[in-house]
């Protein structure tokens, strides 16, 4: 596989969201604490699942295919469940955070506020999560080999790309949704949050019927940026007035 | 030279920094009972957070007004240094990994060195975990050993000995082991080079990084040789230790950090405390410091001295007057010429600098100063800490077969380790040694990643499930 075909699907992929991390990110050090941090539980949620779907495997029939096939889509839902526990933990410990940064702060206000951890909570759950679906996927690229030539898909790392990208991105604005709905105590958008999550990775079942996969995938994506987008503040005027390049003081964007 | 002098090396320069890695931490347990003290306005002669490029200075004197002030000062030196410490271990883990996935000559088994002498090739599991036992016991403690005679050897004050000693490790480092790394980068890239380019480019890059490191230099040049350094050393490391020793010298050693941190009797803490009661710094060219400091004139010194500005981003003026200001203060006017100050008379009138009027302008708010001045102060953290995060990382991703998911995993969990650490230092005020948190989080996060996330990983890539 070529060079080209590394690059493309790096971009894909990492682009969109490398390009947020460094607008929005990178020059605030707080934010880049809480970039890692999530990053951190992430994985730490992934782990435990992990040990949960191998103890599973190791008590079951390893020759068994459908139900290897079947622990694996086990594995895959618990992961879901387990992701979005974390989330809500480190919500739990954003929160304390803020207090501790309020009561140390001199004017008596955080210097983040629980919107934009939300935003950065987010992002850093997608990126761990994108770059563990994809990183050795990418560096196979690199190396020699075709794609697909016993008969699978040819758009192997092209769908994988695309697929990473939309979980980044739904990712963040999951993390603005329910770090939204635990505040306003509205159970039902944490739900709604869960929910998506079960349907999108349920989604990928589908696979390689990418049909059915990427689109549903998509869709939502679009869904949630607006629904983070209206509860952030934003409104359809100021959007448009925004991409007229008119000035709007009274809504802030998603993150900013 | 030799294998064998080449395998010795290694472990002189490991001695200083394994002790230098406690550095970091005192060096805030002073700056922060500096601010303390400051609130008290006691004066006290205290170096570590004035300390650059290796050279101790005198003492600076921030005007702190409140606790309250001191605390948030406090977390906001929490956030923007914890960073000041995630760019350098990100970039020595960045240049560790780059280097252990393209030359091959670091993964490459070419003998181990003397300090464990027992192979990992043998017939059993048992046999290996027991050889791997021994070397680890022989490698700790000949480390412990030696932080027994640098400990003696600064108590008794033989700071030649101490001095010569680092010197001469850095020269074999700087010179000898960037040789050998330059070599096999070109073999790798199959670059041709000779020898007369080859030795002018060692000879300048060694000399420019002893001077930065030992004397003085910009600050970015000094930081970026000493992450250098502290690859080049982990790449030594990472080479010659074998899987299991590696694994178990990262356990002991960090418990051995913590050990020897925390104890009343532990080494580095005489170490720490001898060098606090003499109010000296630790072992200068061993830190890493992300920021230098200048200086803030302080009353009760002669007014010639207190006429001199106290913004200097150059060094090399600021080290000039903090010389000038040890040795003869009464003579030295800083730069500030008769010619200058009759200039000065005559475009603002005649000063009368009191000691009230200078506590009074000091007193007004100036919010540069005091937003500047605790990111001036700066962090500094052991370069023995960069050797071992780096060793851990370039290891995984050396050996592990979960490959780049194994690497990122260590990666995420060594700068969550150094964070905790940092907000422990912050909470506590005291002495903490930086290596136990990372190490355990990494040496976790290995096995799990690779034994458990990595079947795991592999089977949803095979099905191209998502998560």
């Amino acid at each position: 596989m070529t060079l080209a075909v590394f690059w493309g699907c790096t971009c894909i992929a990492f682009g969109p969201a490398l390009g947020l991390c460094l607008v929005t990110v990178l020059r605030h050090p707080l934010r880049v604490i809480i970039l890692v941090a999530g990053a951190f539980f992430w994985l730490v949620s992934l782990l435990l699942s992990s040990l949960v779907w191998f103890i599973a495997v190791k008590a079951s029939d390893p020759g068994n295919k459908p139900l290897q096939k079947g622990l694996l889509i086990f594995g895959v839902l618990f992961s879901v469940l387990l992701q979005e526990a974390f989330r809500f933990l480190y919500y739990k410990l954003l929160r304390k955070a803020i207090e501790g940064l309020v009561a140390l702060s001199e004017d008596g206000c955080s210097p983040i506020s629980i919107q934009q951890m939300a935003y950065v909570a987010g992002l850093g759950f997608g990126l761990m999560s994108g770059a563990f679906s994809m990183i050795n996927l990418l560096a196979d690229a690199l190396g020699p080999g075709t794609v697909g030539i016993h008969g699978d898909s040819q758009l192997y790392f092209l769908t994988s790309a695309f697929m990473t990208m939309v979980v980044i991105f739904l990712h963040t604005f999951w993390g603005i949704l329910f770090f939204h709905g635990c505040e306003t105590q509205r159970w039902w958008e944490m739900a709604a949050v869960v929910l998506t999550h079960l349907i999108v990775s349920g989604s990928t079942f589908w696979n390689p019927l990418y049909v059915g996969s990427l689109i549903p995938s998509y869709l939502l994506m679009f869904a949630m940026a607006a629904w983070a987008y209206v509860l952030s503040g934003g409104c359809t005027r100021n959007l448009l007035q925004r991409l007229q390049g008119q000035q709007s003081e009274t809504s802030p964007q998603p993150g900013s | 030279m030799t294998e064998k002098s080449e395998e010795s090396v290694p472990l002189l320069s490991l001695q200083q920094e394994s002790v230098a890695y406690v550095l970091f931490n005192v060096n805030q347990n002073d700056n922060s009972e500096r601010r303390r003290h400051d609130n008290c306005e006691r004066r006290r002669n205290d170096n570590p957070e004035s300390e650059t490029n290796g050279q101790p200075q005198n003492s600076t004197q921030q005007v702190v007004e409140q606790e309250e002030e001191d605390e948030e000062l406090t977390l906001k030196y929490g956030a923007k240094h914890v960073i000041m410490l995630f760019v350098p271990v990100t970039l020595c883990m960045v240049v560790v990994v780059a280097t252990i996935k393209s030359v091959s000559f670091y993964t490459r088994k070419d003998g181990q060195l003397i300090y464990t002498p027992f192979t990992e090739d043998t017939e059993t599991v048992g046999q290996r975990a027991l050889n791997s036992i021994l070397n680890a016991t022989i490698m700790i403690s000949v480390i412990i050993v030696m932080t027994i005679l640098l400990v003696v050897l600064y108590k008794y004050r033989c700071y030649k000995v101490i001095h010569g000693w680092l010197i001469i490790s850095s020269l074999l480092l700087l010179f000898f082991f960037s040789f050998i790394y330059l070599g096999e980068v070109f073999k790798t890239y199959n670059v041709a080079m000779d020898y007369i380019t080859l030795a002018l480019m060692i000879w300048n890059f060694g000399v420019v990084g002893m001077i930065c490191i030992h004397w003085k230099g910009p600050l970015r040049l000094q930081q970026a040789y000493l992450i250098m350094i502290s690859a080049l050393m982990a790449l030594v490391f990472i080479k010659y230790l074998p899987e299991w020793t590696a694994w178990l010298i990262l356990a002991v050693i960090s418990v051995y950090d913590l050990v020897a941190v925390l104890c009343p009797k532990g080494p580095l803490r005489m170490l720490v405390e001898t060098a606090q009661e003499r109010n000296e710094t630790l072992f200068p060219a061993l830190v890493y410091s992300s920021t230098m400091i200048w200086l803030v004139n302080m009353a009760e010194e002669d007014p010639e001295a207190q006429r001199k500005a106290p913004k200097s981003s150059a060094y090399d003026k600021q080290a000039a007057e903090n010389q000038t200001q040890n040795e003869d203060a009464d003579t030295d006017d800083g730069g500030f010429n008769q010619e200058w100050e009759q200039q000065r008379d005559n475009r603002i009138g005649p000063l009368d600098s009191t000691p009230e009027s200078r506590a009074v302008v000091q007193a007004l708010p100036s919010n540069s100063q005091d937003s500047e001045d605790p990111e001036e102060r700066g962090v500094k953290l052991g370069l023995g800490d960069f050797i071992f995060y780096s060793v851990l990382v370039g290891k995984a991703s050396a050996t592990a077969s979960g490959d780049w998911n194994t690497t990122l995993a260590c990666f995420v969990a060594i700068l969550i380790g150094l964070c905790l650490t940092l907000l422990l230092l912050a909470i506590f005020k005291k002495a903490l040694p930086a290596l136990p948190i990372s190490i355990t989080f990494g040496l976790v996060f290995y096995f799990a990643t690779d034994n458990l996330v990595q079947p795991f990983m592999d089977q949803l890539a095979f099905h191209q499930f998502y998560i």
